[in-house]
This record gives structure tokens, C-alpha cells and sequence, in this order.
């Protein structure tokens, strides 16, 4: 009875704030503003939303249940155990490496230029995770690191005409300035406190971009950015002065997909230097100091752990990969602006860390792909994107918290 | 009186408008802080959300042919708080109940994920595009020299002080006074101590959202009136200076909230009228930055300790 009671409870208040924000629509009709009520379309939109939170409220419990019955996809039991790994792991990573190489060139140019921006996200992803899911400090303004390497890769080109290859370190370490310049101050805040104001930096960064306008260019961006070129050769059809291009210097036919599989493979050696590099950090003395920071950071204090060198590394390391994938995102766009650069990117990037499983890389290389392929396979839902979003990362937080692919670490146990 | 100091006191008469209802809004954050130790992500969006209700409310009475302007104010309140209300107890229940006693990460991105959501919501069923409204309090003082400058306090800042000043003397009255309010004093010093004498913490906790969520839909009345647009995300903005204001205060302190939004609301009136407007916001997160860097606690609040 009880149950009942509460199902009709809740469809009373979906009822009620449903009505009066789908239900009602203001309109300015010259200078007055006009309220008018919801198409019948919507008033059955709103009435299935009220019988959805009357069944899901009377069926609650076997529904929690149902969800906790679904075998998990517990992808990390595929990856085989102990001795047989080792063994088989370089040669499962040289397979996958191979494949990716080998893949554009028998796709469509449009998918390879999707997998580009997954291998982004990838990048992103990762970078975050060490934040987030190793060291265990919540950033939310991580879009701003990303933004500073877009901008540096931008403005150095545009002023001083320095090559890709050039920037893309430095774009790395002016991010990994900016995030040593605001860890510094705030990496002794406790958990919630470093979010908002990570989310307040990523705030101020974008209105300086956006007001700045006589070296960023303001809201209008930055145009005609230099693509990335391989040993000096250019990618375009007729050469700048004194360039050769690829497809002269080969004595092939232009063809515009050189370019997107070229770009593409950068990516490809990007995204696998950096986890290269993330899996030796987490070999080594810092990388373990980052978790054992996130279960206890008390304990780690009293064994005699500096805290704000170690999440300060964390953090750096961190905005310095945002750098790294902020250059080569500008370097692919050919144009940025500060709109590229709004929270709910941020949110996203969270997001694929968040379903991923916090810590765990594989699963954030899943995400990320599954979070650039959904939006483009639904298209025709566009517009209810972000509001599924919001909606999954909610749902995703109540019943697995954990991720996709759950972080597994070594365990010894004594029989 | 000098044409700066005229000037100086309009920026003083603007920024304490707007200060008073950043108290507002960031008594919600440090109510909700004070008492589970988290912040409410969706505070934000909850003050959007009153401020569309109360626009609907207002258009719909004035449509139906009503004139008396205090009644159509009285009951834009009374709806706008009411539905509010429902919003914010129902991010509780979904974004936070389940979530108790979770790593403190979870929360807070579930509660992300509900403010993406509401903003969402609002954007598919009201449109993304600016809604305005004329006027409804026009009129005011005006003061000072003419040929130098005018300073002007206009009926309607008059209104927002006025009624900033009632709910914070309602809700004081209410945390002192009633049986609830000692309960949520109660939740606040030490929430399992409480629950083990008797009191029911989780109706604590969503009378706390409520709360919360009745003043930032005050706040949106006042403010949306006061600027006469609203979108669907004015919220994230407000959110985060409200957020700035209770740090600056010291979260869980009500004073500590309000002193806190008068002194960035005054901070950000003076940028806007001495420096370029477009960096008033730059302002107001450098101020909460640098006082997370000297005085964490902020102004009025108590130092934590961390224990084992």
C-alpha cells in the first residue's frame, strides 16, 4: 500500500512540474509577453512522462533488482590472467596498433575524420583520468587547459609561423604551466572546493579569450590556423613559397583524404604516446603516490608524502596532455574560438572519465568512442543530447558508479 | 558632493541590489553544505527555473486581464517559490538520496549531470532564445546635481531590498525559532548524533533543498524582474557567483552567505563602472580564488578540522 502511495505521490509532483514548464509556453508577441498551452503532441509527451514515474515508482524495487541481475558488462574479464597476459600483450598491442594504422585507408573520409575526434576525446579522457581518477581531485574547468593548447598553437603560428611540430611540445608545457600557476594556490582545497573553483578558472579563461580580442581575436576566433605538415611537406594543393607538397614530392594525384588520414595518424601516435607515457607514471613511485593519495590522504601524510607536490604533479601532468590535444585539435579545426571551449565540454570530458570508470583506461577509451559515435548515429535526436546526457550521467552515478570497465588493480591474497 | 562620490554611491545603490540576491541564492549553498557537506550542483538551475515560473505566472495573469500589480506580484511569489520548491526537493531524491554514504565525487557528478539536465529541459520547452518582460516597477528617486551627476534609486531596487530583507528575516526566524530550524541547527553541528536522538535527518535534509530553493526562486523573481530577460542559462552563471559569495562568507554560515553576496555584489559594480564591464565576472572568481588562498574558511565561518 505503501508503495502505491508513494507511485501516486511522485506522478502527483512529475504532474506538477511538468505542467508548468512543458506545459506552458512564454512567447513575446511584439513587447508583451504571452503565455500559451502545449500542443496535444506534448500534453502526451507529458502524460507518458507521468505514467513512466508512476510505473518505474510502483515497480521500484524490482527494477533496482532487475538492474543489479543484468551481468555486468564486466568487459575487464575478457582480458586474459596473470602469465598468459604478459605474454600476449605486446603482441595484442602491436595487433591493435597495426589495425588502427592500417584502418583509414579502407573507410570513408568521413569516419576517419569522426575516429580523429574520438582519438581527441581519447586523449582528453586520459588526461583527465589522472586528475580525476588517480589522484582523485575534481576538475572541472579541465576545458581550460585544453583551450590554453589550442591558443598557444594558434597565436604562435599566426605571429611567429612556427611549424606544428614545434608548438606541439610547447603548447604542452604552457599547459602545464597554467596548471601549475592555479594548483599551486588552490591543490590544498578539499575536494569540492578545488571543483568550483577549477570550474571558475575555466570560466576565467574563456572570458579573457573572449574579451581579449586584439591578440585572440575575440569571440570571432582564429582562421586559417597551419595544418600540420610530415618532414616539411605540406598537405594542401598548391605549395606556400618554397614548400613542397606531399602529393608532388610523391608525383601522385591531389587527393583532400591525404590530409584527413594524415591527421589521423598523428592522432593515432599522440594517443598512444600518451598512454605510453600515463602507464609508466602509474609504474612509478608518483604514480602510485596519486592513488594511495586518493584512498587516504591522511595515511599518506603520516608516511611522510609531500600532498601538494603530488597532486600538483597530478595536476600538471594532466593539463599538459589537455595542451597536447588542444594544439592538435587546433591544428585540425584550422579555426577556434572560445565557443569551443564552454563548461559543458568540460562536462563531456568528465563524462567519458565518469562512464569509463574512474582509473581505468580501457574503459576511457570506450567511453570516449561511444561518446563521439552515439551523437553522430542519432542524429535525428539531436536536440534531446544533452538532455539524455544529463540523464545518464545521473542514472549511471545511481547504479554504477563504478564504470563501464571498472579499474582492476593487482591483488595478492593470502590462503 | 563630488561627482565621483555621486558616482561611487550609484555604484554602491546598483551593487548591493545585486549582492542581495546572490544572498539569496548562496543561502541555498550553504545551507545545504552546512548540513550534508556538499554542494548542491543544480542550486543554479532551481533559481532559473523560478525565474521562468514567475515570468509564466506574471504573463498569464497579466493575459487573463488582471491589473492590481501587488496581487500579481503576491502570487507570481507564492507559485514561483511553491513549484521551486518541488524542483529542489526532487533533485534531493533523485541526485542525492540515493547517494549517500558514496565516495564524495558521486554526488557531486550526479548532481552536474541534473544541472546539464534542468537546463536542458527548460531549453526544449521554453526555446534557448532571451524572453522579455517590460517593466512592471518603474519609476524611482533621483538625487544629487544634475549638471554633474545623478545618482538614481529606482522603486524597483527599493522592492528587491525590501523583500531581500523580509525573507531574511522570515528564514532567521524560522532556523532560531521553530522546532525544524533547531532541527536543521541540529543536522548541521554533527547529522549522526542528531539522527540517533530521535530526529528524522532525511526530512532535515529535504526541508534543507526546500528551503534552499525557496529563496534562489525569490532571488529570480527579483532578479528577472529587475533586468527583465530571462534564458535558459542564467543559472550556471548565478550558480557560480552565489557559490563564490557562500565561500566568500564562509559555507555553512547564513550571515557569512549574505555578507558574502553584498560584498560581490559591491566588488562587481565597482569593476563594471571602473574597468572594461566584460571583466566583472574575471573579478568575481579571482576574489574567490584568492580568498580560498588566504583565509579558506572564509569571513565568518569555522575553521575544519580533519580528522581521522
Amino acid at each position: 500500500m505503501g508503495k502505491l502511495y508513494n507511485a501516486i505521490f511522485s506522478a502527483g509532483i512529475a504532474l506538477v512540474l511538468a505542467c508548468l514548464m512543458i506545459g506552458v509556453k512564454l512567447d513575446t508577441d511584439g513587447t508583451t509577453l504571452k503565455v500559451h498551452g502545449a500542443s496535444p503532441e506534448q500534453w502526451s509527451w507529458i502524460i507518458g512522462g507521468i505514467a513512466l514515474v508512476f510505473l518505474s515508482q510502483l515497480f521500484a524495487d524490482q527494477i533496482d533488482a532487475a538492474f543489479g541481475k543484468i551481468p555486468k558488462p564486466n568487459l575487464s574479464n575478457l582480458i586474459p590472467e596473470g602469465d598468459k597476459m604478459v605474454r600476449l600483450k605486446p603482441w595484442l598491442l602491436a595487433g591493435v596498433f597495426v589495425c588502427m594504422v592500417i584502418w583509414p585507408f579502407l573507410v570513408s573520409r568521413g569516419s576517419v575524420d569522426l575516429a580523429t575526434l574520438a582519438l581527441i576525446y581519447i586523449m582528453l579522457g586520459l588526461g583527465l583520468n589522472i586528475v580525476v581518477g588517480l589522484a582523485g581531485l575534481l576538475d572541472l574547468g579541465y576545458v581550460a587547459f585544453y583551450a590554453v593548447g589550442a591558443y598557444t598553437y594558434a597565436l604562435l603560428s599566426q605571429y611567429f609561423g612556427l611549424s606544428f611540430w614545434v608548438c606541439l611540445p610547447i603548447s604542452a608545457g604552457m599547459a602545464a604551466l597554467f596548471g601549475f600557476l592555479l594548483g599551486f594556490p588552490v591543490l590544498r582545497l578539499r575536494g569540492d572546493y578545488l571543483a568550483i573553483v577549477t570550474l571558475g578558472f575555466g570560466e576565467i579563461i574563456r572570458i579573457l579569450l573572449n574579451n581579449w580580442t586584439a591578440v585572440t581575436g575575440g569571440p570571432n576566433g582564429i582562421s586559417g590556423i597551419d595544418k600540420p605538415s610530415l618532414f616539411g611537406l605540406e598537405f594542401s594543393r598548391r605549395p606556400s613559397e618554397g614548400g613542397t607538397t606531399f602529393h608532388e614530392f610523391f608525383g601522385i594525384d591531389y587527393s583532400s583524404t591525404y590530409k584527413v588520414i594524415f591527421l589521423y595518424l598523428i592522432a593515432v601516435v599522440l594517443v598512444a604516446f600518451v598512454i605510453y607515457v600515463i602507464n609508466r607514471l602509474m609504474r612509478m613511485p608518483i604514480g602510485r603516490a596519486w592513488e594511495a593519495l586518493r584512498e587516504d590522504e591522511i595515511a599518506c601524510r603520516s608516511l611522510g608524502l609531500n600532498r601538494t607536490a603530488i597532486k600538483l604533479s597530478a595536476f600538471t601532468i594532466g593539463a599538459s596532455t589537455a595542451g597536447f590535444a588542444g594544439s592538435f585539435f587546433a591544428a585540425r579545426q584550422g579555426f577556434i574560438s572560445p565557443e569551443s571551449f564552454t563548461f559543458i565540454e568540460s562536462a563531456i570530458i568528465l563524462a567519458i572519465v565518469v562512464l569509463g570508470g574512474m582509473g581505468s583506461q580501457i574503459g576511457i577509451i570506450l567511453a570516449a568512442i561511444v561518446m563521439t559515435i552515439l551523437p553522430e548515429l542519432a542524429r535525428e535526436f539531436s536536440e534531446y543530447r544533452m538532455l539524455l546526457f544529463g540523464l545518464t550521467m545521473v542514472l549511471m552515478m545511481r547504479w554504477r558508479p563504478q564504470g563501464l570497465v571498472p579499474m582492476k588493480r593487482p591483488v595478492l591474497e593470502l590462503k | 558632493m563630488s561627482e565621483t562620490l555621486l558616482y561611487l554611491i550609484q555604484q554602491l545603490i546598483n551593487g548591493l541590489t545585486i549582492g542581495s540576491t546572490y544572498a539569496l541564492i548562496a543561502i541555498g549553498y550553504t545551507m545545504v553544505y552546512g548540513i550534508i557537506g556538499m554542494i548542491n550542483f543544480a542550486h543554479g538551475e532551481v533559481y532559473m527555473i523560478g525565474s521562468y515560473i514567475s515570468f509564466i505566472v506574471i504573463a498569464g495573469l497579466l493575459g487573463m486581464g488582471m491589473v492590481s500589480l501587488p496581487l500579481i506580484l503576491f502570487i507570481a511569489l507564492v507559485i514561483a517559490v511553491l513549484i521551486a520548491s518541488t524542483y529542489g526537493w526532487t533533485v534531493e531524491r533523485v541526485a542525492y538520496r540515493p547517494l549517500r554514504g558514496t565516495n564524495r565525487l558521486i554526488p557531486l557528478i550526479s548532481a552536474i549531470g541534473m544541472s546539464i539536465f534542468l537546463q536542458n529541459y527548460v531549453v526544449l520547452s521554453q526555446g534557448s532564445r532571451d524572453v522579455a518582460l517590460p517593466p512592471m516597477i518603474s519609476g524611482g528617486w533621483t538625487f544629487g546635481d544634475p549638471s554633474l551627476f545623478e545618482v538614481s534609486f529606482s522603486y524597483m531596487q527599493l522592492f528587491i531590498w525590501v523583500a531581500t530583507f523580509i525573507t531574511m528575516l522570515g528564514l532567521t526566524l524560522f532556523i532560531s525559532r521553530s522546532r525544524m530550524g533547531r532541527a536543521c541547527r541540529a543536522c548541521s553541528e554533527d547529522l549522526g548524533m542528531t539522527n540517533l536522538l530521535g530526529v528524522d535527518t532525511n526530512r532535515v535534509i529535504a526541508m534543507t533543498f526546500i528551503i534552499g530553493a525557496a529563496l534562489a526562486a525569490i532571488a529570480g523573481l527579483l532578479l528577472s524582474l529587475y533586468y527583465g530577460v530571462v534564458n535558459p542559462f542564467i543559472g550556471f552563471m548565478a550558480g557560480l557567483k552565489a557559490f563564490t559569495a557562500a565561500v566568500l562568507g564562509g559555507i555553512g554560515s547564513i550571515p557569512g552567505a549574505v555578507l558574502g553576496g553584498l560584498i560581490l555584489g559591491v566588488t562587481e559594480a565597482l569593476t563594471a563602472a571602473y574597468f572594461p564591464s566584460e571583466y566583472k565576472d574575471v573579478v568575481a572568481f579571482s576574489l574567490l580564488i584568492l580568498i580560498l588562498l588566504f583565509r579558506p574558511s572564509g569571513l565568518l565561518g569555522k575553521p575544519e578540522v580533519e580528522k581521522v
